[in-house]
């Protein structure tokens, strides 16, 4: 598993050279090319001594939903800040939605939806107020004022806690709030940073749907930053970024094919006579993890029968594994995404929520 | 191999989603121009509003310190000062100017400090990444605090009966005119401030640090006449001086002394012997206002 399986099943394009990978978004070409929600050229950011983005290129085709996958202090917030106006490259360009974002940034903002890592609420307001001031701020035409936000509202269903102030929501809710709030005036893009941080499981899960019902009501681009593996799943394509370079993009399946071995796991009656005839038999090297020999194959379900025919231990228990995006991110940047995140208070925290859920 | 996953959402749209797009209410945002900069700097400036009507405690607390001031000094020390105050004047009445500008000043610092708070909530993002210049976020800012703090300053007016200051409408209008300069200036002079000072710990103490001083110089609680040169160029450079040298002007046309008292008691600012005129005095309070908001706003437009 630890070998990098790039080509090893033939499609395994995705590999990009951090420094002058291709923009384009769809080498398979079927013909007409989708028009770019954004263009990524050459892209740095230094703050001070500090890169940290350190020359990306990407595109994003329209409609699609991009996620950028990263520990914490790879560069996705950084980018993220520059694709929304929020700070100006050092060197490079990125184009949203058609426009410039250092020469056009007012035609950049107006056509970009934004839901921030942080909650960027006012909570002295109700979730009416703080949709009203947004739509007033973006100049959304007052005679679609009210119908949108009911519409956007109902989406995330808040629509009936409209008029309670913004405090006495939960964590879900103003989120669900913040995502009605970056759709309200209709942008093309919408830009979701970390949108699940800090939410427990459940509230996890109800905020894909919203996020996936979403992709099917409106005509949207999505570009979202995500240190969660199984929330990379939603998205069309992944650029994995670290140290602020791309070190792989493409779809989950192609990244998780690139990464090309099944992990098997065989319990048997004779683990060492099991190895030991592994590799002699197979030429496979195997060892013991979990209780169980495991070793990785290229195709793993293929693997199986011819595995029972040549093994003479007899076989108790088998199962074969596809590599998840955790491997993915494992075989190109060595190390595991939970670096920042596996303390002990969130594990706590999702424990409660675990426990919350079984109600 | 790309669109694996758009598939099904396509399929998704073609079905179940057609009725939903045809009901989706199509929104163009268009291009930013003078009205909808007005449009921006209006719902700004409600919504400071609106939070001050929600905290009524505030309103409630920063009017403990001007009435501190004008009734328990103002009383105490009455007495004290009764020999060396012209007939018909008293010192509540004196220093009653005074407490109407600390009024607003405490509330326009304090509304000015909001950025900061904005800021560290994450709030003041959502203002900075609209399609509104930035100018339009800082005038509706500085227009909220001011408003608020006029309010504030209105409160104390209504006061003016404790401090045997007539209801004169004229001069009232005077008063809330000049209360309004006042506070424009000293919110723009916080958000100006604001736009550098990202802690809202270092803002306040650095407020708490101005604000007395401020106050002390400004002549709201002695003559600005027959003070060692120090002093004197001290209260000359405090712009709070040159709003409570005319609103005591206008308090004490308004009361029924002599000439000479109105020497005594409110003498007009002056610079090396030259008397200030008191719409140059206003002038001056004016043009640093618009300065300090134009501070404020380059400071916000710059991007990181």
């Amino acid at each position: 598993m630890a070998v990098h399986g790039r080509g090893a099943t033939g499609d395994g394009a995705g590999a990009v050279d951090g420094g002058r990978g291709p923009g384009d978004a769809d080498p398979a070409g079927n013909g007409q090319r989708p028009a770019q929600a954004i263009t990524v050229t050459g892209l740095t950011k230094n703050y001070g001594e500090i890169e940290a983005v350190r020359g990306i290129d990407f595109g994003v085709s329209a409609g699609e939903t991009f996620g950028f996958l990263g520990p914490n202090g790879a560069g996705k917030s950084t980018t993220i800040k520059i694709l929304c106006t929020l700070a100006l490259p050092t060197t490079g360009s990125a184009r949203v939605a058609g426009h410039d974002v250092t020469t056009e940034r007012d035609a950049v903002r107006r056509n970009i939806g934004l839901v921030f890592q942080d909650t960027t609420l006012d909570n002295y307001l109700t979730g009416a107020q703080n949709l009203r001031f947004h739509a007033d701020l973006y100049g959304v035409p007052p005679a679609a004022v009210m119908p949108r936000m009911r519409q956007v509202m109902e989406m995330v269903g808040l629509w009936e806690r409209r008029d309670g102030l913004v405090m006495t929501y939960s964590g879900g809710m103003r989120r669900r709030l913040e995502i009605a709030r970056g759709l309200l005036h209709a942008p093309r893009v919408l830009f979701l940073d970390e949108p699940t941080v800090g939410l427990d499981p459940q509230t996890r899960t109800s905020i894909w749907e919203y996020i996936n019902e979403l992709k099917s009501r409106e005509d949207i681009t999505i570009f979202l930053t995500t240190h969660y593996m199984d929330e990379a799943e939603h998205c069309d394509r992944i650029a994995i970024i670290d140290h602020g370079k791309i070190v792989a993009i493409d779809t989950p399946e192609a990244l998780k094919a690139s990464v090309g071995k099944d992990r098997v796991q065989i319990h048997t009656a004779d683990d060492a006579a099991a190895i030991a005839e592994l590799g002699r038999e197979f030429g496979i090297e195997a060892g013991i993890h979990e209780g169980a020999v495991t070793f990785s194959v290229p195709a793993g379900e293929e693997f199986v029968p011819r595995l029972f025919a040549g093994l003479s231990v007899p076989i108790q228990a088998v199962s074969v594994s596809r590599p998840s995006l955790d491997d993915v991110f494992m075989s190109y940047t060595g190390k595991t995404i939970r670096d920042a995140e596996g303390t002990g208070a969130d594990a706590m925290r999702q424990m409660v929520a675990h426990f919350r859920g079984r109600r | 191999m790309a669109t694996t996953g758009t598939t099904d959402t396509e399929s998704a749209v073609t079905s179940a989603g057609t009725a939903a797009l045809a009901g989706q209410i199509r929104v163009a945002v268009p291009e930013h121009n003078l009205r909808s900069d007005l449009r921006a700097v209006s719902i700004v400036w409600r919504r400071e509003l609106i939070r001050f009507r929600r905290d009524r405690l505030r309103a409630v607390t920063s009017l403990i310190q001007p009435l501190l001031f004008l009734l328990v000094l103002g009383t105490g020390l009455s007495s004290l000062a009764k020999g060396s105050l012209p007939p018909g004047v008293s010192f509540k009445a004196f220093i009653y100017p005074g407490v109407l500008a600390m009024s607003v000043l405490f509330t326009a610092i304090f509304s000015a400090a909001s950025i900061v708070w904005d800021r560290e909530f994450g709030f003041l993002r959502e203002m900075l990444v609209a399609p509104v210049s930035r100018s339009a976020i800082v005038i509706g800012k500085i227009l909220g605090g001011a408003t608020i703090a006029t309010f504030q300053g209105v409160i104390v007016l209504a006061l003016a009966g404790l401090a045997d200051v007539p209801y004169n409408p004229v001069l009232m209008i005077t008063l809330v005119g000049e209360l309004l300069l006042l506070a424009f200036t000293l919110t723009s002079f916080g958000v100006m401030m604001a736009a550098r000072i990202t802690q809202f710990q270092a803002f306040m103490a650095l407020t708490q640090m101005l604000v007395m001083p401020l106050f002390f110089l400004s002549g709201a609680l002695y003559p600005l006449t027959g003070l060692p040169a120090w002093l004197s160029i001290l209260t000359r450079l405090d712009p709070l001086t040159y709003v409570v040298g005319p609103m005591r002007h206008a308090v004490f046309t308004h009361l029924n002394i002599s000439e000479s008292a109105m020497q005594a008691m409110s003498p007009a600012v002056t610079w090396a012997g030259w008397q200030v005129p008191i719409l140059l005095s206003l002038g001056i309070v004016a043009v640093m206002g618009l300065v300090m908001m134009g501070v404020a706003i380059v400071t916000f437009s710059r991007p990181e």
